[in-house]
C-alpha cells in the first residue's frame, strides 16, 4: 500500500452541522477519541443558514402544547408515511436538546417572563419554534461549536469523504482529501456516522450551498446501506426570485409566522381559496382570523399561509402557471401591510426579521417594511435519505450511522419548518450515542489496503482525462438544469424516465471530466469528484420519483394527481444497491400504527 | 450584455500576481458571483470559500477594490465597472491559494478562551430566566459570523503581526458576550488584560465600520470590556472596596 496519512479514531463524525456536532459531543463524553471531518470551516455548515427556529414543545407560550400534539402535527404533515418511533422520540425529546443548548451558551429570545420565547410556524398547532431573531441556525451552530471545542474532539477542517470503507460487513473508516493541499487522508473507526446534510445542488433553484451534494446519501448506498423515500424533496415555497443571481435565496417562513400574506398579481389573497381537507378544520376561513393567530390569539386559526410548505409551493407554481404571478415569476409576499394593523411596524419587522430585512436591502433594494417580497419556490431540503434504526440511528451497515438531512424517517412526506433543527440535536445525539456504545463493544479492525489504492487512482483519474474532456463546472450546471426540469415541482412519466437517461448519459461525461492545474485548493478537481454524488442522488431521486405513482405531500406527479386510495399509499420506496452494481427499487409497507399513536392522533387531530 | 474586468489574485505564498479576466455581468450580481462564473468558465482551479452565498454564514472574505467585503453582498452596481474590480484575499493572514487564506489561527484563540459556565439553573427543570432587556446587547456579539473581516482590518493583527499578543476584535467580541451573559460567573479579566492584550486597542473602530453585521464592536463590546480590566486592575478605590468587601 501507498504511503498515506492515517488516523484512528473511536468514533469518527462526517459532517459539522448541528446533527455532526451534536453526536461528536455526545461521543465524545464516553471518554472515547471522536474524530469530526467537514468540508467547510468549522461553523459554516448549511445549519448557519437556518432562520425560523427550532421546534419544541417547551410550552413557554401556550401551555396546551405537549409531545402528543407536536408527535400528531409530524405524522400530519408527513402525511402519515414518517416513521412513528422516531417522531415520537422526537417530539418528546427536542424539548431537553433546546433547554442544553441554554446550558451551553445559546441565548433564545424571551418571553415576558423571561423563559424562551416560542413562534409559530407552518403546521404547527401551537406557537413552537424557539427562535433568535430570523438567525436561530447561527445561534443553534455557535453553541454548539462553542462548547464542543472543549470536548476534546479532533477536527478536520475543509476535508472531503469521498469513500467509506469496510472491512468484511463492517465499516471500517473513509478515505478522504484534504483541501488545502489535495492530500489524501485515511480514517480508521470503529463506528462512523454521517451527518453530511442533504442535496440541493442537484437542482439549479436552491437554497442549498455548494456543500449539499448528497456526500452521505452517496457514501451509505455505496457502503450496501438503504435510501427510503428519495422521491420527498421539499421546495421551500418562499425563495427570492428577483435578481437573477439570487434566485432561490431563502426567506424564512418566520415571515408568515409574523403575518406576511402571499398575493398574486391581481392583488388576492390566494391561499384561501385552496385549503386541503385535512387542515380544513384548522385554519381560518378569514382574514381577521388569520391575522388574530399570528398576533397569539388563542381561540384563532392559522392562515392558510401557515399551511404546509408542499401545498403552499404547488399554489404559487400554479398562480404563475396561470399567469397571475409577480413580474420576474413569483408571487408577492407582504409583511409591510401590518402597519396597518400595529404601530410602529417597521422597527418591529426589523426587530423580528433583521436579517431578512438586510438580505432583500442589500441583494434586491427592496425594503420589506414599505414593499412585498417577490418569492417562489426553490429547493430546499429532502425528507428522503439514509434508512436508520429509529432509536439508534444505526443503518443496515453494522457500526454506520446516520442523523439529520441525511438520514430519513422523521419527516414522511413533507417536513414541517422548525422540525429539522429539532432533529438535528435529538437524532444527532442518538447517532453519538449508540455510536459510542457500538465503539465500546466492538474491537477495531485493520482496513482493507487493496481498497484504498483503488481508490486513490479514481479520485485522481479526472487529472489524468485528456483535455479535451468536459468542464466539470459544465457538467454539474447540465445535471442541474434537466433536474430542475424533469424532477422538480411537477413530475410525470414521462419527464421522469427522461432524467433517468439524461443522469446515464451525464454519468458518461462526469467519468471523463478533466482537472487543470494540480492538487492544492483546486476547485474544478473537488467539482468533479462530487459528480459522483449529485449523480448518485439524482439518479434515486428519479427512481424514487417514478415508482410512486401518485402525489402525495412533497412528490407530485401530474400524470397521477390524486392520493393512492385509502391505504394503498401507505410504503415507503427503498432503494439499494443490487449484487450487479444497479439500483434496485422496492416498496416496503409503513408500520402499522400502534394503538397508542392512533389514540394521540385522534385526540389531537 | 455588459462585460467587466475582474483583477484577481492568483498564486500561492511562494508565488502569485493579479489576473485579470473579462467576463459577463448582468443585474444584481455581486462579486461572488462574477468570481464563480469566471471560475466556472476560464479558471475552474480557482481557489475561493464561500457556503451560503446571502452574508450568513461569513466564508467569502476578500478585500475588493482594497475594501474588505463579504464577496456575496458586494453588488457590482455598487463599483466601478469602467475599470477592473479588484479581488485579493485578506491580507491579515497567510496566503493559501488565490483567494482563500489560513484562518486557523482565529480557531486555536477561541480554543484558550475560558468557555461559558453557567451559574445553576433558576428552575427545577433546568432552565434560567432572563429578561429580553438583559439580553439585547449579548445578541448582538452573537450575531458574529466570524468572517473575520473585523481581524483582517486592525492594525495590531495586519501591520503590526502581534498575533501571539492580541486576540482582535472578533474575540473581544466574544468574551464581551461571555462576560456580560447574565448567567455566566467565569471571570476573564485576567486573560483579556495580559495575554489577549486589549491595552494593544487604540480604538480607531476600522472593526466597527468593516463588520458586515453591523455589531458595534468597539464602542459596545472592546471600550466596556477595557472598563472591567480598569475597574479590577487600576481603580484603588474599588481595589479597597474588594479588600474590605471580600470581593475577589
Amino acid at each position: 500500500m501507498a504511503s498515506y496519512e492515517t488516523f484512528e479514531y473511536d468514533v469518527l463524525i462526517i459532517g459539522a452541522g448541528g446533527a455532526g456536532l451534536r453526536a461528536a459531543i455526545e461521543a465524545a463524553t464516553e471518554n472515547l477519541k471522536v474524530g469530526l471531518v467537514c468540508k467547510s470551516l468549522l461553523g459554516k455548515a448549511h445549519t448557519v443558514m437556518a432562520e425560523g427556529g427550532v421546534a419544541a414543545a417547551l410550552a413557554n407560550v401556550d401551555e396546551r402544547d405537549s409531545w402528543r400534539a407536536h408527535f400528531a402535527d409530524t405524522m400530519k404533515g408527513g402525511q402519515y408515511l414518517s416513521n412513528a418511533r422516531m417522531a415520537e422520540l422526537h417530539a418528546k425529546e427536542s424539548p431537553d436538546r433546546v433547554r442544553e443548548l441554554e446550558a451551553w451558551g445559546a441565548l433564545f429570545d424571551r418571553t415576558q417572563d423571561g423563559s424562551i420565547l416560542q413562534r409559530n410556524f407552518g403546521g404547527h398547532q401551537y406557537p413552537r419554534l424557539a427562535h433568535v431573531g430570523d438567525r436561530t441556525g447561527l445561534e443553534m451552530i455557535r453553541a454548539l461549536q462553542d462548547h464542543g471545542i472543549h470536548q476534546g474532539i479532533e477536527v478536520h477542517m475543509e476535508n472531503t469523504i469521498v469513500s467509506l470503507l469496510k472491512t468484511g460487513d463492517r465499516v471500517s473508516g473513509a478515505f478522504g482529501y484534504e483541501r488545502e493541499k489535495g492530500r489524501f487522508k485515511i480514517f480508521s473507526a470503529k463506528a462512523v456516522v454521517l451527518a453530511t446534510g442533504g442535496v440541493g445542488k442537484a437542482y439549479k433553484i436552491t437554497s442549498n450551498s455548494w456543500e449539499y451534494t448528497g456526500d452521505g446519501h452517496s457514501l451509505a448506498y455505496h457502503a450496501g446501506a438503504e435510501l427510503i423515500d428519495m422521491e420527498f424533496v421539499q421546495f421551500h415555497p418562499t425563495g427570492m426570485v428577483w435578481p437573477p443571481s439570487v434566485r432561490g435565496i431563502l426567506v424564512t417562513e418566520g415571515v408568515r409566522g409574523e403575518g406576511g400574506i402571499l398575493k398574486n398579481s391581481e392583488g388576492n389573497r390566494f391561499m384561501f381559496d385552496d385549503i386541503p381537507d385535512l387542515y380544513v378544520n384548522q385554519t381560518a376561513d378569514n382574514p381577521e382570523e388569520g391575522w388574530l393567530y399570528t398576533q397569539g390569539d388563542r381561540e384563532a386559526r392559522r392562515p392558510p399561509e401557515l399551511l404546509t410548505r408542499d401545498h403552499i409551493a404547488r399554489c404559487i407554481v400554479r398562480e404563475v402557471h396561470e399567469g397571475r404571478g409577480s413580474p420576474h415569476g413569483g408571487v408577492f409576499l407582504d409583511i409591510a401591510w401590518i402597519k396597518e394593523k400595529i404601530p410602529n411596524a417597521q422597527e418591529h419587522i426589523r426587530r423580528k426579521l433583521p436579517s431578512m430585512y438586510h438580505q432583500f436591502k442589500e441583494l434586491a433594494d427592496i425594503d420589506i417594511t414599505e414593499e412585498p417580497m417577490e418569492v417562489g419556490p426553490t429547493t430546499h431540503y429532502i425528507m428522503g435519505g439514509i434508512r436508520v434504526d429509529a432509536d439508534s440511528q444505526m443503518t443496515c451497515v453494522p457500526g454506520l450511522f446516520a442523523a439529520g438531512e441525511c438520514a430519513a424517517g422523521l419527516h414522511g412526506a413533507n417536513r414541517l419548518g422548525g422540525n429539522s433543527l429539532s432533529d438535528l440535536l435529538v437524532f444527532g445525539k442518538r447517532a453519538g450515542e449508540y455510536a459510542a456504545q457500538f465503539a465500546l463493544e466492538n474491537e477495531g479492525i485493520a482496513l482493507e489496503e487493496g481498497a484504498i489504492d483503488e481508490i486513490a487512482q479514481h479520485v485522481l483519474k479526472p487529472f489524468d482525462n485528456p483535455e479535451e474532456g468536459d468542464n466539470p463546472y459544465e457538467i454539474q450546471a447540465q445535471l442541474q438544469e434537466k433536474m430542475q426540469e424533469l424532477v422538480g415541482i411537477a413530475r410525470s412519466q414521462e419527464s421522469l424516465t427522461q432524467a433517468l437517461e439524461e443522469v446515464q448519459a451525464l454519468r458518461g461525461k462526469a467519468d471523463n471530466v478533466h482537472a487543470i492545474g494540480n492538487r492544492e485548493y483546486n476547485s474544478g478537481w473537488h467539482t468533479a469528484l462530487d459528480l459522483d454524488c449529485l449523480l448518485t442522488i439524482s439518479e434515486a431521486i428519479a427512481l424514487a420519483a417514478l415508482e410512486r405513482k401518485a402525489s402525495i405531500g412533497a412528490h407530485s406527479r401530474d400524470d397521477f394527481p390524486e392520493k393512492e386510495e385509502q391505504g394503498a399509499g401507505k410504503y415507503n420506496t427503498i432503494i439499494h444497491k443490487s449484487e450487479e452494481n444497479t439500483m434496485a427499487i422496492r416498496r416496503e409497507p409503513v408500520t402499522e400504527l400502534t394503538e397508542e399513536y392512533q389514540q394521540i392522533i385522534e385526540e389531537m387531530g | 450584455m455588459a462585460k467587466a474586468t475582474f483583477r484577481i489574485w492568483r498564486g500561492d505564498a511562494d508565488e502569485a500576481q493579479f489576473v485579470d479576466y473579462e467576463t459577463e455581468v448582468s443585474e444584481g450580481m455581486v462579486v461572488l458571483d462574477a468570481v464563480h462564473r469566471i471560475q466556472a468558465e476560464q479558471a475552474n482551479d480557482l481557489a475561493v470559500r464561500w457556503n451560503c452565498k446571502a452574508g450568513k454564514c461569513g466564508s467569502c472574505s476578500a478585500e475588493v477594490n482594497g475594501n474588505p467585503k463579504l464577496m456575496c453582498m458586494m453588488r457590482l452596481n455598487d463599483l466601478p465597472l469602467d475599470k477592473p474590480v479588484t479581488v485579493e484575499p485578506m491580507r491579515a493572514f497567510p496566503i493559501i491559494k488565490d483567494l482563500v487564506t489560513d484562518v486557523s489561527w482565529n480557531f486555536k484563540v477561541k480554543e484558550k478562551m475560558k468557555p461559558f459556565t453557567p451559574r445553576p439553573p433558576d428552575a427545577e427543570d433546568g432552565t434560567w430566566r432572563m429578561e429580553q432587556e438583559d439580553i439585547d446587547h449579548i445578541q448582538e456579539f452573537r450575531k458574529c459570523i466570524e468572517c473575520f473581516l473585523c481581524q483582517d482590518v486592525c492594525h495590531v493583527l495586519r501591520e503590526h503581526d502581534l498575533h501571539d499578543e492580541f486576540i482582535g476584535p472578533r474575540f473581544f467580541v466574544y468574551a464581551a458576550s461571555l462576560e456580560m451573559h447574565p448567567i455566566d460567573t467565569e471571570n476573564r479579566l485576567e486573560e483579556l488584560k495580559n495575554e489577549d492584550g486589549i491595552g494593544y486597542c487604540n480604538i480607531t473602530k476600522c472593526c466597527t465600520k468593516v463588520c458586515p453585521e453591523h455589531i458595534t464592536i468597539t464602542d459596545n463590546a472592546i471600550i466596556p470590556l477595557k472598563e472591567r480590566v480598569v475597574d479590577q486592575f487600576y481603580d484603588p478605590i474599588k481595589k479597597l472596596f474588594r479588600v474590605f468587601s471580600g470581593k475577589a
